[in-house]
């Protein structure tokens, strides 16, 4: 079936193991204040393009990606439902590492229907890198126009699937480098068993270029990016929380 | 048998020159990782603070620090030079001392004038007369053959770069087997083969016959090189320190006779290893030792210079020597070929700091050692100075024993040589297509007067007839100039010592190049996908392009424009091999302007596919600049497309990428995140 693309990148190193072929998708319910893909909110522009179209580029670079495989991401990739679900399933079939870049937004333990769809793409997903935006569901709300009780509820599904994860979170200053709630989110990841790497990625501007393109306001105009330091020092607050809780768990365990 | 051969394996190599079979006896693979290597020794230190201090002086000199005007360089001309001999374990000059360029005139008499005065040295009267009245060069004689279409396909840098006054290079001695065999040795076997070469004296015999008699002298000359110094070096080495030494006394003799464009070493880091790994066994020197003679070597081999002129300097972006060793790879059995001193060899980037001389060149294969691997990405990141090529791709043609000349060039070492031929320039060519053989910038007619383009917009099927015409004629055109070349340096600039320590049976490469592949397939693609309008000049020439719309570009591993790179490729070969070449010599091609790319395009018009006069042409098999938008795979997938077969000679592609493009930072991102240690740390 046909899926709206916004690109691909045949050399992509930062989006899962290894090098990988990235298919970056249209369409997100998000906007998060920092996007810097604000061309991929739209869900029905970009280029249409067949999962076999994509799988026939894939062969071709083969060689170069043997050790890392197909990465989906946009835009909310999950937008797309049954041509990512298409497209892992064939990807599999051919024995290709899959890894699904999410908000997680999409996802409603309520609706039987999303939970089949969700299961099905699951079955086919080696990775997914869960970006958690905020801990607070106010201030996420508010940096991203949705709350995240679908994003947390989302991430225990996913330990309780036992599907392998990535944390990815970006440090913006003065929204989400407050010490209190790094360490909130934290503490939430130490309860997960299924967190495989945490990648924590310093807030830049780069994408204000495509907001002048697009002619829409950039929300952050007046925000510097910030250096490699200040999402050291993030990252080692994020990490002082799980342990908290990890050791919590310990003694309860122990108790 | 040699008692200096003492603990070798016998082989075929004990009674006929056979190198490979020595190596492939002998060497030892290792596999280990680089926690055996050690530091510079105070020796080395001091040595290399010197040649630092020398390199500033020759900076502020403004490049040159001294230059020779009054001896004609030959394999025994000066005397002994040395930093400081008592710290030296590798000795030899080109001169009598370090920094001090040699005086080379049988290239040419008024290029070696140029590159003097150009640096503030006149040559010697005396010399200039000699070498204009009584001794004819290679520049003279090339230049009493030209055709006048060849002198205007010159000048109109159609064809570009040819070695036509300076030394073609790209010939690789095999130094190893001076300190295998000895000079003796080899003078027995180089005179057998004068022996038994044929007697009815046609042109071919006589000047086979001749050549061996050079070489017989030239390898005379060696063994007084060695004298020189203080070694008698007819007998085979008996150590390490002599085979390195041995070695080396082959390969200066070849840059005290020759200023080639590409003076490459060959693959000596597994022979010397096997030498290495014998003292160690027997207990004669120490890895302290073993090192610092490569320290040495490898000092020396920074240390080639040669007098050029500012315009070729800015041809080759820099004073550029090529002393290519080619380290690694795998054997046809199946073993890989990286023993401990491929690590000593590389080792020297940081015990002496980086450096693109000798230009260190990996063979990669998806089958060397694991830690092998490692240790090269760790050298690349460090020192950004060594090379890489596909052995798996080489090994097929040339098995394992051959080298890499210049930077690309694969020849089996002492068995097949080349005729460098520079390169014919295709978006040029492109252009004469469409305005019927008038250059675009000289206005004047260079190529054959065929019908130029009618009507505003160019048609795909008429300028692909009109351009494979036109290539029909450069090809030609081409390999006849570089007949002319190659006839002549064999003349009057013959490389004897470094044919002297080839067999007598030699495989000629017969290497020509193209420029401007990427510029011409994105042109083709421009008129066949999108519309290209021409613009002419007051004279009617088309001297500039429109392109209205857009159109697939080379790099996006689009097989549309793809293929037609491919077929390019493919087509100006075979318009090549149609054609007599020099000595019978194998014709084969290149697509690697690394640097020259620049010089050509400014001597390039407005091409259609909307690049501007002057502008670079892309290096090599480059995508153009900023074409290739799909990434970098993409990019490497559309140049990957382009045959080896038709490109025998070598592709490259010239690739930069920003750190932080390479992956994560492991400082920001946490892979492999081990929850039980997290636990446990403080």
């Amino acid at each position: 079936m046909k899926g709206y693309i916004h690109s691909t990148e045949s050399f992509g190193t930062v989006d899962g193991p290894g090098i990988r072929y990235v298919v970056f998708m249209q369409g997100c319910p998000m906007r998060c204040k920092y996007c810097h893909n604000p061309d991929t909110w739209d869900l029905k522009t970009g280029k249409e393009v067949e999962v076999d179209d994509i799988l026939k580029e894939y062969e071709s670079y083969r060689n170069f990606l043997k050790d890392g495989g197909i990465t989906a991401t946009g835009g909310e990739p999950m937008m797309q439902m049954d041509f990512l679900i298409e497209l892992f399933e064939k990807a599999k079939e051919k024995e290709i590492h899959t890894c699904l870049d999410t908000s997680g937004i999409v996802f409603n333990e309520n609706n039987p229907r999303i939970i089949e769809k969700i299961d099905r793409l699951l079955s086919v997903t080696d990775l997914i890198m869960l970006d958690i935006k905020h801990i607070d569901p106010v201030l996420h709300e508010d940096l991203t126009g949705q709350t995240n009780d679908q994003i947390l509820a989302f991430s225990r599904y996913l330990d309780k699937k036992k599907v392998p994860v990535w944390i990815r979170h970006v440090v913006v200053p003065t929204i989400t480098d407050d010490e209190e709630y790094l360490d909130k989110l934290g503490y939430f990841i130490g309860d997960l068993t299924n967190v495989k790497a945490l990648d924590v990625l310093p807030y830049h501007d780069m994408g204000k270029a495509k907001y002048q393109e697009l002619g829409i306001d950039y929300p952050l105009a007046d925000l510097k990016s910030i250096g490699k330091s200040e999402a050291i020092k993030a990252r080692n607050t994020i990490l002082k929380g799980m342990k908290r809780r990890l050791l919590e768990k310990k003694s309860q365990q122990n108790g | 048998m040699y008692t200096e051969w003492n603990g070798f394996r016998e082989g075929k190599w004990t009674s006929t020159v056979n190198v490979r079979d020595f190596i492939q006896k002998n060497y030892t693979m290792y596999d280990g990782d680089e926690s055996f290597l050690v530091g510079p020794t105070e020796a080395t230190n001091k040595l290399w603070d010197q040649v630092l201090e020398l390199s500033k002086q020759e900076r502020e000199a403004g490049g040159v620090l001294d230059m020779d005007t009054h001896v004609v360089s030959t394999i025994t001309s000066h005397g002994a030079g040395y930093l400081d001999k008592g710290l030296e374990t590798i000795v030899g000059f080109q001169t009598e001392k370090p920094f001090k360029r040699s005086l080379q005139p049988f290239g040419g008499i008024r290029m070696a004038q140029n590159a003097c005065h150009e640096n503030g040295y006149e040559v010697d009267p005396e010399i200039v007369d000699i070498f204009t009245k009584y001794r004819k060069t290679h520049n003279q004689g090339v230049f009493d053959v030209y055709t006048p279409e060849m002198k205007l396909a010159r000048k109109s840098a159609i064809i570009t770069g040819l070695p036509d006054a300076y030394g073609r290079g790209r010939i690789i001695g095999d130094y190893r087997r001076v300190a295998l065999y000895g000079i003796d040795f080899l003078i027995e076997d180089k005179k057998n083969q004068l022996a038994t070469s044929l007697v009815r004296m046609t042109s071919d015999n006589m000047r086979l016959r001749e050549e061996l008699a050079e070489q017989l002298r030239a390898l005379e000359e060696l063994k007084e090189l060695g004298n020189i110094y203080g070694f008698d070096i007819s007998k085979p080495a008996k150590d390490a320190k002599e085979a390195i030494q041995w070695l080396y006394f082959g390969y200066l003799a070849a840059v005290k006779e020759q200023n080639g464009a590409a003076m490459s070493l060959g693959r000596t880091s597994t022979f010397v290893d096997i030498y290495i790994t014998r003292d160690l066994n027997n207990g004669v020197i120490t890895e302290e030792q073993a090192q610092e003679y490569i320290d040495h070597f490898i000092m020396k081999l920074r240390l080639v210079k040669f007098a050029r002129t500012p315009e070729y300097n800015a041809l080759f972006s820099g004073d550029p020597t090529w002393v290519t060793e080619t380290i690694g790879g795998v054997g046809v059995d199946g073993r890989h070929m990286v023993t401990k001193s491929s690590y000593r060899y590389l080792h020297t980037l940081q015990n002496l700091g980086p450096a693109p001389e000798p230009n260190l060149t990996v063979l990669w294969s998806t089958r060397l050692p694991q830690n092998f691997k490692r240790y090269c990405a760790k050298m690349s990141i460090q020192s950004s100075a060594i090379q890489y090529e596909n052995d798996d791709l080489m090994r097929v043609t040339h098995g394992d024993d051959y080298a890499i000349a210049c930077c690309v060039s694969s020849m089996r070492i002492g068995k097949e040589m080349q005729f460098f031929g520079a390169r014919a320039n295709l978006a040029k060519c492109l252009l004469y297509a469409v305005n019927g053989g008038i250059d675009e910038k000289l206005k004047i007619q260079v190529g054959p007067r065929y019908r130029a383009i009618e009507g505003d917009y160019l048609d795909y099927d008429d300028v692909m007839q009109k351009f494979d015409d036109m290539m029909e004629w450069l090809a030609g055109l081409y390999v006849n100039t570089l007949n002319v070349i190659h006839y002549m340096h064999d003349k009057y600039a013959y490389e004897k010592i470094q044919m002297a320590l080839h067999d007598r049976e030699v495989k000629r490469y017969f290497a020509t190049g193209i420029a401007g592949l990427s510029v011409v397939a994105d042109s083709l693609s421009a008129i066949k996908y999108a519309k290209v309008k021409v613009i002419r000049d007051e004279d009617g020439i088309i001297t500039d392009y429109e392109v209205e719309g857009d159109f697939p570009k080379y790099g996006n591993n689009d097989d549309r424009v793809d293929q037609i790179a491919v077929n390019l490729v493919h087509t100006f070969m075979d318009k090549i091999r149609k054609h007599h070449t020099y000595r019978d010599g194998f014709p084969t091609m290149s697509i690697l302007t690394i640097t020259s790319n620049v010089v050509y395009g400014k001597k390039t018009g407005n091409t259609p596919d909307g690049r501007r006069m002057g502008e670079p042409l892309a290096p090599g098999a480059n995508p153009m600049h900023k074409r290739d938008t799909h990434g970098a795979v993409a990019s490497l997938a559309s140049v990957a497309k382009l045959p080896f077969k038709d490109a025998q000679d070598g592709i490259s592609n010239t690739f930069s990428i920003i750190p932080g493009a390479l992956g994560k930072d492991d400082q920001v991102f946490m892979g492999e995140l081990d929850l039980d240690r997290l636990m446990d740390e403080k």
